[in-house]
């Protein structure tokens, strides 16, 4: 049984992560993002607040938005888990060439300054798309409110993730604000 | 950067092995749901159990099934975004797929558990924080210490019931399945919960939470759930209101409740609200002002100011949350009324 506080057992984890099999030693309590940033150095994922309310460490687990500070590692055993270092190869696999198109999309709309929410911010926009390939704009603000962002205000992530939707599905690019003319022109 | 202190997982995958575990662990024991409230609540050392149980594996507190009766037979361990938008608890439970819907934000309503949000610790500004936080100020009631930092000289904790489903399940005249070593047991949810903020559950060690049953509902059946907040998303309620009205055949109201959460350990029911709802007319007289019901929710929202009266226990200016609480009860019964919800301004 356990000796408390004062030993940690450590075992064996064999964790599946974008694709492949990592088997890693941890502490019982080590949570899943911990795993992924310090035993297998995935840092693109980040550790915000470490409680639940930032959004930042959101890891996709069987392809649902999970915040992976709040998830043991152990727990993921026998789960798919997806961090943002898998969209490029997973998009490459399934065909596509370069990064994934929100990566691009991202990237066109300038969605980030200090870039820290953008890896949750990606995934839990991924985690949209496949289950809604044309989402509306209050969707993808309900789809993404889990994620702080204290830099871009949004509007730009938001812009994001529709010029993603209107490339993928062929369709119209709502208008950017900045590019709409003035009123009365 | 938090960190968990150690403990070690045991991840059973039946109700019995769990609670084999759980007895042989004794009272260092925890059960683990979706851990979106107790691994925070760990990191801020709040519990420092030398074993967790993880319910995860036990397929079978999973998943919504309707009983022979037309009630609901809802899994504790069946995720808050499943409950959300499950059709059948849209259908006969609207309150509750509401509340369940406005639980923080998305990926914490993919891991946390109905269960779980009913065994909710209740919270407080001077509690849900770090063990150095509380130190500098002296511990309080709730933990460690015998000072209450939110009523001056209070004996009581009255750190506030923050779950979202609690007021809906309470509405719906729930009832909950409490399996433990000494067999299974079945009470109400306002009797799981207790009024003293320190100790809000009366669960007995070893046993855990399998199921949670809601009572048929009638066809003339409407709920809603307005929830207070600073942010849209997120954030625990400042203020939580539950409101059934069922009505009957000729479009007349048989039975109205208001659940009000996020004042005490306890959501409050406000007493009166139904004698004052029956038999208001809701088809054909409208919802405008003077209309039979309109003044029936006017009064109802008087009575619920009067009845509850937000504290200084949750973040948030409890002056305006007073201020607030016959606005949102208002609000969500109106919504009820039409067939809509949530109410969720912000």
């Amino acid at each position: 049984m356990s000796l408390g506080r004062f030993c940690a057992t450590i075992r064996g984890v064999l964790l599946h992560v974008n694709g492949d099999d990592h088997e890693v030693s941890a502490p019982d309590h080590w949570t899943l993002l911990e795993v992924l940033r310090y035993r297998l150095g995935l840092t693109g994922s980040k550790q915000g607040c470490d409680k639940g309310d930032c959004g930042a460490c959101t890891v996709l687990l069987d392809g649902r938005p999970v915040i992976s500070c709040l998830v043991l590692a152990l727990e993921a055993v026998g789960h798919q888990v997806t961090t943002i270092e898998g969209l490029l190869p997973a998009h490459l696999a399934q065909g596509g060439s370069g990064a994934d198109p929100l990566q691009v999309a991202f990237d066109r709309c300038g969605a980030l300054q200090c870039g820290f929410c953008q890896s949750g911010m990606i995934l839990s926009a991924r985690a949209l798309l496949k289950r809604n390939a044309r989402p509306s704009e209050t969707e993808v603000r309900e789809a993404l409110a889990g994620n702080l962002c204290r830099c871009t205000g949004y509007t730009q992530i938001v812009q994001a993730v529709a010029l993603a939707v209107a490339e993928a599905t062929g369709g119209a690019l709502p208008p950017r604000a900045w590019e709409q003319p003035p009123e009365g022109a | 950067m938090l960190r968990l202190p150690r403990f070690a997982l045991r991840q059973p995958t039946t109700l019995a092995e769990a609670l084999a575990l759980l007895a042989e662990a004794g009272p260092q024991a925890r059960v683990l749901a979706g851990g979106t409230d107790l691994l925070p609540n760990m990191k801020h050392e709040l519990f420092t159990p030398g074993v967790l149980v993880s319910l995860a594996g036990v397929t079978e507190l999973r998943g919504v099934t309707v009983t022979e009766d037309g009630g609901l037979s809802l899994g504790a361990m069946t995720p808050l975004s499943e409950l959300s938008q499950h059709p059948e608890v849209l259908a006969r439970a609207p309150a509750l797929a509401q509340a369940a819907g406005l639980v923080a934000g998305p990926q914490l309503r993919e891991r946390g558990t109905l269960g779980g949000n009913v065994l909710l610790d209740t919270r407080c500004q001077y509690y849900n924080q770090t063990h150095f936080w509380r130190q500098a100020l002296g511990f309080c009631l709730k933990k460690d210490g015998a000072l209450c930092h939110v009523v001056e000289g209070g004996q009581r904790c009255v750190a506030a019931a923050s779950a979202d489903t609690q007021p809906a399940l309470m509405s719906l005249g729930a009832t909950v399945t409490l399996v433990g070593p000494g067999g299974a047991r079945s009470l109400p949810v306002e009797g799981l919960l207790s009024t003293d903020g320190a100790k809000p559950h009366k669960i007995a060690p070893g046993e855990v939470l399998t199921r949670v049953h809601v009572p048929p509902t009638p066809t003339g059946h409407r709920g809603a759930y307005g929830k207070l907040r600073e942010r849209g998303a997120i954030d625990f309620p400042l203020l939580g209101v539950a409101v059934r009205l069922d009505l009957d055949g000729a479009g007349l109201v048989a039975h109205g409740d208001v659940v009000v959460t996020a004042l005490a350990a306890r959501p409050k029911r406000v007493t009166g609200a139904g004698e004052l709802l029956r038999g208001r007319a809701l088809e054909g007289s409208g919802f405008a002002a003077g209309s039979a019901f309109a003044t029936a929710v006017a009064r109802v929202a008087e009575l619920a100011a009067r009845q509850c009266k937000a504290l200084a226990n949750v973040p948030g200016d409890h002056a305006w949350r007073s201020e607030m609480v016959p606005v949102m009860v208002r609000r969500t019964l109106l919504a009820a009324a039409e067939g809509r919800g949530p109410v969720h301004p912000g």
